[in-house]
Order: structure tokens, then sequence, then C-alpha cells
């Protein structure tokens, strides 16, 4: 079953961005080298930028349309996005920051909710300190959690384990698995590293100078090596 | 209490409404406008930024005197805030807070628009991206983020409008109980003889009012770095 199909046109400064492709339940990578416009895509998905021409559907809502002049904001179209670099609210707590979604959209608070996510990414004993207490793997996990808390229809992350060094990225890596066996959420993972990718997605979405190259199965990150050796 | 007269208390007493009443009244105001400069591109932009920094670097008579031929009971502005709400500026004590918040305005917009400058706008799409509308973005994570520059900013206005002499005592005179603030006070007791006393209790006061308004900006700084960075 299609949940996301997008099909977007957007000039960014020398670049144009012609991105055409459909992602099923599960984990889709968005995968390619620096430059190619991964975050760009994830940042139409998420409404942070406007594409020139073309659409993007989730789940059978619109979320934008240029012919029909549809544009959910940002704010509406209930996309976890997950940060390259966090992004978590540094004068908020941790706790705050993983509640801050539920707070934004009005729902009664879940306690059930918040420690099955706390308990899946590790984080119940973070609450009380501030992201600026917190190391690189640590904030990650937050950022995931507090994705995941607002109960998003897609999960959006970008190059979430970049900032980290290899040890901290073999520490969320499992995080991310167990999310996408168990979080029943779409996955949209972006990145430029085959070995995360390949634990992670069952999709590849292959992007190269704002165009997708190549869709299919982990056999495309085959290539891609191929291709750099 | 240090042998201040009844008439000393009240040029104290009056300072300090008057500072926070101006200082009140000029936050949201500071606070919207600084978020124009630092955030909107518009026509008239240079104009608007030009006209806040006015008063600090005209004479402050030049702004009492522009302040008393708008803001009095025939001046244009003056005359229709009487006529349809009844309200009066000229030679009363709310006149005294106008002139200090104008006067304090420009030294309460430079550190808020900085403040909101250096925000990292990309926490605001995170918090859109987390469902939050305009107007909660800017409530729960612009104006937090930038509270540490609208301390400054109060501060420096409070300071400035407790100080304020120029601009005051032109546009509203230098009424005892109504428009005779600390300062002006000092100036009418040096004019007098046998006024040096009493000037020098008022002006004691004075650099008191002012260390204390400087360690309470200093701890409310503090505060919000704690809050910021973890203890």
């Amino acid at each position: 079953m299609i949940v996301l199909a997008l099909d977007v046109e957007k000039r960014l400064g020398t670049l144009m961005l012609v991105v055409r492709f459909e992602a099923a339940a599960g984990a889709t990578a968005l995968f390619g080298p620096s430059g190619a416009g991964k975050t760009s895509v994830a940042n139409m998905i998420a409404g942070l930028i406007t594409p020139d021409r073309g659409s993007i559907v989730l789940d059978g809502t619109v979320l934008f349309d240029a012919g029909a002049g549809i544009n959910v904001p940002p704010h509406k179209r209930r996309i976890g996005y997950v940060f390259q670099e966090g992004r978590l609210f540094p004068h908020l707590s941790v706790r705050q920051n993983l509640d801050y979604g539920r707070r934004m959209s009005g729902r009664p608070r879940d306690a059930k909710e918040f420690e099955r996510i706390a308990a899946l990414l590790d984080i119940g004993n973070l609450l009380d300190r501030r992201p600026g207490m917190l190391s690189g793997g640590e904030r990650q996990r937050v950022a995931v959690g507090r994705a995941l808390l607002m109960r998003p229809r897609l999960l959006l992350l970008d190059e979430p384990l970049a900032s980290l060094d290899a040890a901290r990225k073999r520490e969320i890596l499992p995080y991310l698995v167990r999310l996408r066996d168990d979080a029943q959420v779409p996955i949209v993972y972006v990145s430029h590293m085959p070995a995360e990718v390949r634990r992670i997605a069952t999709t590849v979405v292959r992007l190269d100078a704002g165009r997708v190259v190549a869709t299919g199965g982990l056999e495309l990150l085959q290539d891609a090596e191929a291709d750099a050796l | 209490m240090l042998g201040l007269t009844p008439e000393e208390w009240t040029a104290v007493a009056l300072s300090l409404r008057i500072a926070i009443v101006a200082t009140a009244w000029a936050l949201p105001f500071g606070i919207a406008i600084g978020w124009l400069l630092a955030r909107k591109n518009f026509w008239g932009k240079t104009l608007l930024d030009g006209l806040v920094f006015l008063p600090l670097v005209l004479p402050p008579v030049v702004t009492g005197y522009l302040l008393l031929i708008s803001f009095g009971r025939r001046g244009p502005i003056g005359a229709f805030l009487y006529d349809y709400f009844g309200i009066v500026f000229s030679f009363r004590w709310t006149g005294a807070a106008l002139s200090c918040g104008i006067m304090g305005f420009p030294l309460l917009v430079r550190p808020v628009r900085l403040a909101l400058e250096a925000i990292d706008r990309r926490l605001e799409d995170a918090a859109a991206t987390l469902g939050a509308n305009s107007v909660l973005v800017f409530f729960t994570v612009t104006l937090p983020l930038a509270l540490p520059g609208i301390i400054v900013g109060v501060v420096l206005c409070f300071a400035r409008a407790l100080g304020e002499f120029g601009a005051t005592i032109t546009f509203v005179s230098n009424i005892p109980g109504e428009t005779q603030t600390i300062s002006a006070a000092i100036y009418t007791l040096t004019q007098v003889p046998g006024g040096d006393a009493a000037a020098g209790r008022l002006v004691l006061i004075a650099i008191a009012l002012a260390f204390a308004a400087l360690i309470a900006s200093e701890w409310l700084s503090r505060r919000a770095a704690i809050r910021f960075h973890g203890e």
C-alpha cells in the first residue's frame, strides 16, 4: 500500500530538483551523496519548503498540490521530523521537549504512551535534564522520542546519525531498527551512508543531483558502492 | 527612615511608579517593534528604525517639546485623546510616564531585536513540525529564547525612565506630587539655598536604585542562562 506519493519540482540555486517516488509502509531510504537534494526533499515533505510544481500526498490526504493551490502548513501535517542536529528546545527539559507535540495539539496526557516511548528509546532517566546536558546520542534519541510522541502519520529522519561518532552510531542504530518494527509508523530515512540504510530500510530511493536515479530494494546500495569504487 | 521628608518620599515613590508604568507600557510595543525590525522587510523599515532611535540622539528637551506640542491638551494627538477617551497627559504623572517610556524605548528595542536576530530559526521550524501554529511558536519558542535580551532591555529602559529629566520636565513640568521625580526634585533643591542636604539624600537614593536595578538584571540573566544550559 502506498503511504506517501511525491511528485515535485523545485529550483534551488543552481540545483534543479525533480523528484518523484512512492513510499510504502515500512522504512524507505532516501539515499544519495551530499548535495543530491535529500534534505530539501525532506523539507518539502514536512512543509518547510514549498515546491514550485507538483504534489505531495500522504495516506490519501493531499498535503501539497500546486495546481489546486493546496499547501497544508507544517503544523497541520503531523509529520514527525528528526533533524540532523536534533533541534531540541534548549529552554525546555527533556520531559517538556518530549511533551511539546502533545501540548501543541491540545491532546490529553497519555502516561502509558509516554512511558512506552521513553522505554523504547531508553531515555526515562534523562527526563529532568536540559538538552545542553545530554550527549550527542542521547540528544538524538530524545529527538526521535519527541517526533514519535506527536503521533505522526510519517516519521522523517534526516541523517539522524550524521553528527555522531562511530560508537554513538552503533549505540543508536538498534533503537531505530526497533522503532521500525514496533512503532508501526512509516519511516522515510534520509542518509548517504549505505551501512545505515542497510540496517534500517526496506526500500531504497536513490537520489543524485536532484533526480531519482533508481528505486528498488537494498541491492541498489551495492550498485552505489560499486560506483563509488 | 533615612531622614527623608514626606515630600522627598513622594518624589521617590512617584519616580518608581512612573518608571514601572513607562516600562510596562513600553514592553509589548518594544517586543513588537523589535520583532518587526529583526524579522520583516517592509517599506519604510529604515524610517521606523530611525524613528525608534531618535530619542536616543535628539536633545531630550527637543523630545519633550515635540511631546508637548503633539500630546498637550491643544496638540493634535492630545486633543483627540482627551475628546474621545478623556485621557490627559500634559502636566500629569501619566505624561511623565509617556515621556520616560519614549526615552527608554530605544534602549529596550535594541537588545530585544538583537536577541530575536540571534535565535536559531530552525528551532521554530522544528516547533512547527511538532504542531505549533505561528502564534504558539512565538510564545513557546521565540519569546523564551529571546528572554535574556528582553531582560536586558527592560532593565535599561527602567533605569532610563527612572533617571529621565530633560524630556519630562519640558513636557509635564516639575509639579511636586504629580510630575516631580527624583531627578526633578534634585534639580529644584540645587536651585534653592540650603537644599544641599536634601539633594544629597536623594542622590544616595538614586544611586541605590540604579544599583538595585543592575543587580536585579544580573540575577535574572543568570537565572535565564541556567534555564538554558543547565546548572
